[in-house]
């Protein structure tokens, strides 16, 4: 009998090589001394493509353009303004100390490693700590319209996780307005030539030439035109795969099919199943629910989280008697409170509800109360601080949270792994580049708010563009001919998986499939995972995905805008995907950060980490769908944070 | 709940197309409206017709990307985008009538999807501030008085989804680049090019085939994120400033 | 500094490229954000002439609009202050009248002043007239299917802008060759205004057009003298309430008081 997928191979242990030794506060430094450089009047002769107009890809295609490369961008939607960077509310992070809190680049770092419960590379997070500065001169200098105090200077505020006030922010649309200035950016190079943009068109395929990423196969989503398009060199910016999930609060169309794509042609992936489950988010309605809506973490600095102490207690929140609630983060953590982190927010919400106290339709639900927050600060300032999103809450829910409080439940919210990329942020692939979410190696096993937005920003306007330069350097800007057979092998193989996808003709939808795969994730996967959970999705995934290629009907053709191909084509990803976040979680038989396996806890219930067995992160090589993958450890070293169990009470 | 969707079916830009007549059984009033939508294709792929093709993403209100005419108001009778609109908002067996939007700077691509690159050529044309990446100052080095950061904010929360057009008998985007326009104006980044960006992105925004602005108000009844009408003034006034010194 | 104003893009703005059906130019439905800027249809001139600006985009040709219809909203002031003088007898008005012709004496000669306004506001109804009808064509052209679920929001004097306006364009015409030409007044003779006023105002189609004509001029004037001010930028949130009092006010008691003239003859207050 062959192997099972579960019977995973381990093979040689992969390491950062492009980080250089010495003193942690100087490496980028050194970093960006040694690499080498493109002279400006040949860099017109360098085409790079970037695929996602986010944060990362945005910030990193604009910074290209003007530094004299010819960029080649693509998003599937139909302007790079609709990335969805522009939904991330709370704010970003930078080690400013403008406050004088104690605040500094290497409390930023320590704060970063510690909140990724010490499963992130340390030289990766000092650097995003130490550009982390730049970000905000920069985002100023664009136009973007942060928050600012009466004397004109710089507003901020503090997130989970953190004890220093260092967020920037733009009221609840940081993330909006962070994007459109790199979007403005962007359009700017756009209009002056510099960049080649493709709005509409999705990237489907790597093309290895020679073992070097030399293009992309992609789909124009207006005509159904497959295109390839060649490159000097490849930048992934196309976010993460929360939507593997279903339901979640990615955009409907965010999908993971870039980096699996990619991981297919020889990039490894790092640590799927670190996946981030946000505790601010508004409770499922019904079966119907297409999506779920974050509310901002923020909420928690003057929101109270309590739900009541009576099992099944079913009366309306205020006629709940104050010493008949539970206000259960402040009693576990009462250093840190309702501001814990959001993995032990999250994971507690969840105990509590399995305990039969939770609030609202299906008990999954907790209260965030702001009765205090309004008696104290008066009903005016909360409504400066939080209008928005009270008002985005009651057009959602019907209710006034004002008057009633909010009931919030966890979802999935981001994803910590990624493609495995070394210090300049290049995959496995030499050529291919992974930034932003889609890359794994800033955050570790949990993201501390707002931090999402700084390394976006940090690896798209600084990081990256420092250093492709060197990559390109090293290789003359050569054409690859469209007919080599690499090429025509890209095109051959996106363009059977849509012809198949058509031709089955089946009798379940390309949704049907994506809410199954979801429900099974969640329950196995999701914030809590157990040993017989994940084998028993191992055995299940792999049987729906027969089932999908047996039962998938699209209509249509392939040759028109077709959103139903779209779907079911990023499903067939999915299906993969799944697999390998099982088996990682199923590998990692630790607590760490977001990834709970109930096997490994603290008496009183906390995540119990084994830095002896498992201080790496795990790069998993593709092998052939549904068959074991090979594991790559890369060991962590923790030099200047000491690895401790992380305590928040 | 009950619902009679009539929907715009246009297979493509060239074609032509026509209101088809669709019944909704299952719907509830804590739907959206997309999840109506949603609902009705799942149905139609299983008997075999063509799913309605709109534009969605986020469905949180941020991203820009839905929007469509519902009963002959852009994004429906509640100041919010479509994916915002929940069923609450209809009774039991209305009849609702769902278009693209109409204007001829977005052509039909597909169904309820137009095409709104225009908006992103104005952009182009000046709706930034130039920065290249590593010129940037000390973001305290130019203090931002508080009001002037708020009128930039406000402005700046143009989600660019198009409605202001939809809702335009005229077919204009002026307050989508009056949104711009004041947004950078007020901040003293925005300062330098503020002649320059005025006059190319109104040149541009006339070249791209927008009516002109006949002071209805519809544009700012429509908008999402309530953006002003008195934006459209705004950006007169520096269109007039700008053309002074210029000329 | 900003880029050089040498990349100003305002182009002609001529009718005919505007209403050119959309399929025209896109035949794919799609446009890549990376296609450079349109073919200006007219050469760019640097710097561009203040008119060439003005003319060339629609603002500049709304800010012509408004300016226009501001000259002659104050011209409609001057000449209703003048026609109650109607209510003091024909000899204050008949004098009055020879008084506009001997305006500007002795420096002036006789009607040179009057031709002088003549000629303003000859230029302004025709400037005002253009620039309506070419922007009209484009906004129609820029919306060219209509939505199937119609619906009004817009007040009825808004919609009712560009037919008002021909309303009142052929009064005009009529107005003039009435009681300054007095071609098409039977009774009429020259150097007496008030009797040939009096004259039109005897006769019902000479009220029912004068009268429609005025309500017209009300509706017109309630949104376009607030639209003037918005298109000169010179509108803000604080005078907002300031300017729709002085709009609604402005149209009532010009449309009232050049009303009141028929009203008066035809009550026999005047005669």
């Amino acid at each position: 009998m062959s192997p099972t997928y579960a019977q995973y191979t381990e093979g040689e242990p992969v390491a950062d090589a492009a980080a250089p030794p010495g003193d942690i506060s100087e490496r980028w430094d050194r970093r960006r001394f040694t690499a080498r450089l493109v002279n400006p009047a040949n860099r017109r002769r360098y085409k790079v493509i970037v695929v996602g107009t986010g944060l990362a890809g945005g910030a990193a295609g604009a910074t290209l353009a003007e530094q004299g490369y010819h960029v080649v961008q693509f998003c599937y939607q139909d302007s790079p303004r609709r990335a969805h960077s522009i939904a991330a509310q709370g704010g970003t992070n930078a080690a400013k100390n403008y406050r004088n809190d104690g605040d500094s680049v290497h409390r930023l770092f320590y704060d970063t490693v510690k909140g990724g419960d010490f499963r992130a590379r340390e030289s990766n997070v000092r650097r995003l700590a130490q550009v982390s500065v730049e970000i905000i001169d920069q985002c100023v200098a664009q136009g973007v319209p942060f928050a600012r105090e009466y004397g004109g200077l710089l507003d901020t505020r503090s997130f989970g996780g953190v004890q220093v006030s260092r967020t920037f922010y733009a009221r609840g649309q940081t993330g909006q307005q962070l994007l459109l200035g790199a979007y403005q950016a962007l359009s700017r190079q756009i209009e002056a030539g510099n960049v080649e943009m493709h709005p509409r068109t999705e990237m489907l395929d790597l093309v290895v030439v020679d073992g070097r990423a030399r293009g992309i196969v992609a789909r124009d989503l207006v005509t159904g035109r497959i295109e390839t398009h060649l490159a000097d060199a490849v930048v992934l910016a196309t976010g993460g795969y929360g939507n593997v999930f279903y339901l979640s609060t990615n955009a409907k169309n965010s999908n993971a099919t870039a980096i699996w794509r990619a991981h297919r042609r020889g990039a490894y992936f790092a640590n799927p199943c670190f996946t981030q489950i946000h505790p601010t988010c508004i409770p499922r309605s019904g079966a119907h629910q297409s999506k779920l809506t974050l509310m901002s973490e923020s909420l928690r600095n003057d929101g109270r989280i309590w739900v009541p102490r009576a099992h099944g207690d079913t009366r309306p929140p205020n006629a709940i008697p104050e010493d008949e609630r539970d206000y259960y983060l402040e009693r576990l953590y009462p250093s840190f409170g309702n501001l814990v982190p959001r993995d032990i927010a999250s994971r507690a919400a969840k105990n509590v509800c399995d305990e039969g106290r939770g609030v609202g339709p299906g008990g999954q639900g907790v209260y965030l109360d702001f009765a205090d927050a309004i008696g104290r600060l008066g009903r005016e300032a909360v409504e400066e601080r939080y209008g928005n999103l009270f008002e985005m809450y009651e057009r959602i829910t019907a209710e006034d949270p004002y008057q009633v409080p909010m009931r919030i439940y966890p979802a999935i919210h981001y994803t910590m792994g990624g493609l495995w990329v070394d210090y300049d942020l290049q995959t496995t692939v030499p050529g291919l580049f992974a930034i932003g979410e889609a890359n794994f190696s800033d955050h570790g096993a949990n993201r501390l708010g707002a931090s999402a937005l700084m390394q976006g920003l940090a690896d798209g306007y600084f990081i990256l563009p420092a250093t492709i330069g060197d990559f390109l350097a090293r290789h003359r800007p050569e054409e690859v001919s469209p007919d080599h057979p690499a090429v025509a092998e890209a095109v051959a193989d996106t363009e059977d998986r849509l012809n198949l996808l058509l031709a089955v003709g089946g009798d379940r939808t390309p949704d049907s499939f994506h809410r199954e795969l979801g429900e099974l994730l969640w329950d196995e996967c999701g914030m809590a995972r157990t040993e017989p959970g994940l084998r028993k999705a191992l055995e299940r995934i792999p049987a729906l995905r027969e089932e999908f290629w047996r039962r998938i009907k699209v209509p249509g053709t392939g040759a028109e805008l077709n959103q139903s191909l779209e779907k079911a084509n990023r499903i067939a990803d999915y299906l993969e995907l799944a697999e390998l976040m099982c088996l990682d979680a199923l590998h990692r038989a630790e607590s760490c950060g977001g990834h709970f396996r109930e096997e490994s806890q603290t008496p009183d219930g906390e995540a119990a980490r084994d830095d002896e067995h498992f201080s790496y992160a795990a790069a998993w090589e593709f092998t052939a769908t549904g068959t074991a993958p090979v594991l790559h450890r890369e060991d962590l070293e923790f030099e200047y944070v000491i690895p401790t169990q992380r305590s928040y009470q | 709940m009950k619902v009679t969707l009539r929907v715009w079916r246009q297979p493509g830009p060239d074609a032509t197309g026509e209101m088809v007549s669709y019944e909704v059984e299952d719907a509830t009033p804590e739907m959206s409206f997309l999840e109506v939508l949603d609902t009705l294709n799942e149905r139609l792929i299983l008997t075999g017709d063509e799913p309605v093709a709109f534009d969605h993403d986020c469905r949180e209100g941020i991203c820009g990307a839905c929007g469509v005419v519902i009963n002959g108001q852009a994004h429906g009778p509640e100041r919010t985008t479509a994916c915002q609109l929940h069923m609450r908002s209809f009774a039991d067996g209305d009849v609702i009538d769902v278009e693209p939007w109409r204007a001829a700077a977005f052509p039909v691509v597909k169904d309820l999807v137009v095409d709104r690159s225009a908006f992103d050529r104005i952009i182009g044309a000046g709706g930034y501030i130039t920065a290249p990446t590593g010129s940037a100052p000390d973001a305290h080095a130019t203090p931002v008085p508080k009001p002037a950061a708020e009128t930039a904010f406000e402005h700046a929360e143009c989600i660019g989804c198009g409605a202001c057009v939809a809702a335009c008998p005229n077919g204009s985007a002026m307050l989508f680049t009056a949104a711009k326009v004041v947004h950078l104006g007020a901040l003293p980044q925005g300062a330098p090019e503020r002649e320059s960006r005025v006059l190319d992105m109104i040149g541009r925004m006339d070249d791209e085939g927008f009516g002109g602005c006949t002071n209805t108000g519809e544009c700012a009844v429509a908008c999402p994120k309530g953006i002003p009408l008195q934006a459209i003034s705004s950006l007169n006034r520096e269109f007039l400033r700008a053309a002074r010194k210029s000329a | 500094m900003g880029r050089p104003l040498l990349t100003v893009t305002v182009m002609a703005l001529t009718t005919k490229s505007a209403s050119k059906p959309a399929s025209d130019k896109r035949t794919s439905g799609k446009r890549t954000s990376g296609k450079p800027a349109p073919e200006p249809t007219r050469p760019k001139r640097y710097p561009p002439s203040l008119p060439a600006l003005l003319w060339r985009s629609t603002v500049g040709k709304k800010t012509v609009l408004a300016v226009t219809g501001l000259i002659m909203v104050g011209y409609l002031v001057a000449h209703l202050v003048g026609n109650i003088k109607i209510f003091f007898g024909a000899e204050e008005f008949n004098s009055y009248g020879h008084w506009l012709r001997t305006l500007g004496g002795p420096v002036l000669h006789y009607e040179w002043a009057l031709w002088m306004i003549r000629v303003v506001l000859v230029a302004a109804v025709v400037l005002h007239g253009v620039t309506a009808y070419q922007l009209s064509r484009r906004d129609i052209a820029a919306r060219p299917v209509a939505y199937v679920h119609k619906r009004r929001r817009a007040s009825y004097a808004t919609r009712t802008m560009r037919w008002g306006g021909v309303i009142l364009g052929l009064f005009v015409v009529w107005h003039i060759l009435d009681l300054t030409t007095l071609t098409v007044n039977e009774n009429a003779r020259t150097g007496h205004p008030y009797e040939n006023t009096v004259a039109t105002f005897s006769t019902w189609y000479g009220n029912t057009i004068y009268i429609t004509a005025m309500l017209a001029l009300g509706l017109h004037l309630r949104h376009g003298f607030w639209s003037a001010v918005q298109t000169l930028g010179a509108a803000s949130p604080a005078r907002e309430r300031a300017l729709r009092v002085v709009t609604d006010t402005s149209a009532l008691v010009l449309t009232g008081g050049f009303i009141s003239i028929p009203v008066a003859v035809m009550t026999g207050v005047v005669n």
